[in-house]
């Protein structure tokens, strides 16, 4: 125990382990806070899409040797979260179809341009970490972390300020237009932060594990809590506990951090649908 | 003057018209069952009373201190609310959403207002319990306390009773008759239930090959209803 400490605390010197267990905690904390809404509006895959779509700008954002690449990226997250959303209400192509198009074809896309492009000798390498983030959050520099927080504090303030209003259009759009509250503005406020989001996120798990991080959390407190204000809190506090561990393992233990985080998540899962199971089993 | 009103109304979508030249107006306290064949266009015209829909011709007017977004409307259940974790109280508060605006937060009074109706619609025992756990016919309930918060004067229901058992769907009619007698709501049903349509609404509209709309009694008598009445014949 002494000795975990002890390597803990060297390991704590260093700033970007430092960097990144702020920066993995506060995107653990906000993908936890939508998660809840997406998975019960069965936007589920949204997160999957535009994680994609944010690989797609990433690439682009290499092959321009953008230093900073955040900014881009996130406009362009963003730009296609309206744009699926707007699909959504008058469709030519429906939702699911919309989401998987646009995400595998910036996937290829991205993938593509770092092909023809790139000038880094290790490629695949470069590929591996963007879609599984194993190492990037490790090399987070200290505007990054900066940036990261400001968006992060901005989408706790939107999703607390808007929290009332995000419950009534999640739970019945049609009740919620039909008593005066503009749905199509608050829909639009949810893809906005949830892209907001998924960009952060990138840097923590890569872009394939992104939903994982917004579903685990929301799914598990699911299984036991009955409110939605309970089930929100849950996912918070339970999303921060497991990426905290998960980081902290895979610094321990030398494994990939997006991966780990996960794992974490899924042990977690399996932990609370036990308990839903035995709370079941005593009710009867 | 009427509280809600239809004149000449045209409604359809990717231009196919389904309801054509419709008039009709409610009465403040008025209790008007909707009543049709599937694809009679029933759905549509309460979409369009509510706003939700354009009309392809026509108007439709609410008066009497009514406005349109304060029907109060108690919509068909949907998939997602039947895994949805939230309670009771939560749910009907949301009803209130409609008039706070930009607010974040519930006012004291919207809270008030929320509290009386659990009262009204006799769901104080499980204001803490979670929606997805009770019956169908306490979860229409719910949905009605949370149309009344939304409300003010008139409620609209779209097929109150279709999924309920015959024990809860007496309890859903004996409630709404007394919103409708007791506290002056006016209430507009869409329903298939033609008998229980005659036996509790003042006016009926039928929509469907034959367009009708009048008071009970003429409904009875104009023959519209048959086959959908018991003992009734199909022409």
């Amino acid at each position: 125990m002494t000795e975990f400490i002890s390597k803990l605390s060297l390991y704590l010197q260093y700033p970007f382990v430092r960097y990144a267990l702020i920066v993995g905690v506060l995107i653990a904390l906000c993908s936890s806070l939508l998660g809840v809404t997406l998975v019960l509006k069965r936007y589920s895959f949204i997160g999957d899409g535009l994680s994609h779509v944010a690989f797609g700008a990433m690439a682009i954002a290499a092959v321009l040797n953008l230093t900073n690449n955040m900014p881009l990226v996130l406009a362009v997250t963003v730009v296609c979260a309206v744009l699926l959303l707007r699909t959504g209400e008058n469709a030519k192509i429906k939702g699911d179809a919309a989401i998987a198009m646009i995400s595998v074809g910036a996937l290829a896309i991205g993938y593509l341009l770092m092909n023809v492009f790139s000038k880094s000798s290790n490629l695949s390498g470069d590929v591996c970490t963007t879609l599984f983030g194993s190492t990037s959050i490790l090399t987070l520099g200290k505007t990054e972390v900066v940036l990261c927080c400001a968006l992060s504090a901005l989408v706790i303030i939107v999703f607390m300020f808007f929290y009332n209003k995000i419950f009534c259009v999640t739970f019945d759009e049609t009740f919620a237009r039909a008593s005066g509250v503009k749905a199509g503005l608050y829909n639009l406020i949810i893809a906005v932060v949830t892209a907001v989001i998924i960009v952060l996120a990138m840097n923590l798990v890569g872009s394939l594990l992104i939903s994982a991080l917004v579903i685990f959390p929301a799914l598990s407190a699911m299984r036991v809590f009955k409110s939605f204000r309970s089930v929100t809190v849950c996912s918070a506090v339970l999303s921060v506990f497991c990426a905290l561990s998960g980081m902290l393992i895979s610094i321990m233990a030398g494994t990939p951090v997006g991966s780990t985080v996960v794992a974490v998540d899924i042990a977690a899962f399996a932990v609370f649908s036990l308990i839903s199971l035995i709370k079941r089993g005593i009710a009867k | 003057m009427s509280v809600l009103s239809c004149r000449d109304v045209c409604l359809g979508y990717d231009g196919k018209t389904i309801i054509s030249d419709l008039n009709f107006e409610t009465d403040q306290g008025d209790y008007l069952c909707i009543a049709g064949e599937n694809g009679s266009g029933k759905s549509t015209l309460i979409k369009a009373i509510l706003g939700l829909i354009p009309l392809s011709s026509g108007k439709i007017t609410t008066g009497d201190g009514v406005k349109r977004n304060e029907i109060g409307y108690l919509p068909q259940q949907t998939s997602i609310q039947r895994d949805f974790p939230a309670s009771v109280w939560e749910i009907v508060l949301s009803g209130c959403q409609g008039g706070a605006g930009m607010r974040p937060f519930y006012s004291k009074a919207e809270k008030q207002t929320a509290e009386e109706n659990i009262e009204k619609t006799g769901i104080s025992a499980f204001k803490k319990r979670c929606y997805r756990e009770l019956s169908g016919g306490q979860q229409q309930r719910v949905l009605l306390a949370r149309a009344l918060c939304a409300a003010r004067k008139m409620v609209l229901l779209d097929e109150p009773v279709s999924a309920l058992d015959p024990i809860a769907t007496a309890e859903m009619y004996g409630l709404i008759e007394k919103l409708n007698k007791e506290d002056k709501i006016t209430v507009i049903m869409v329903s298939h239930d033609i008998a229980a349509a005659v036996k509790y609404a003042d006016k009926i509209l039928h929509l469907g090959k034959t367009v009708f709309f009048g008071s009970k009694d003429e409904y009875v008598k104009s023959g519209v209803s048959f086959g959908f009445l018991p003992g009734g014949e199909v022409k």
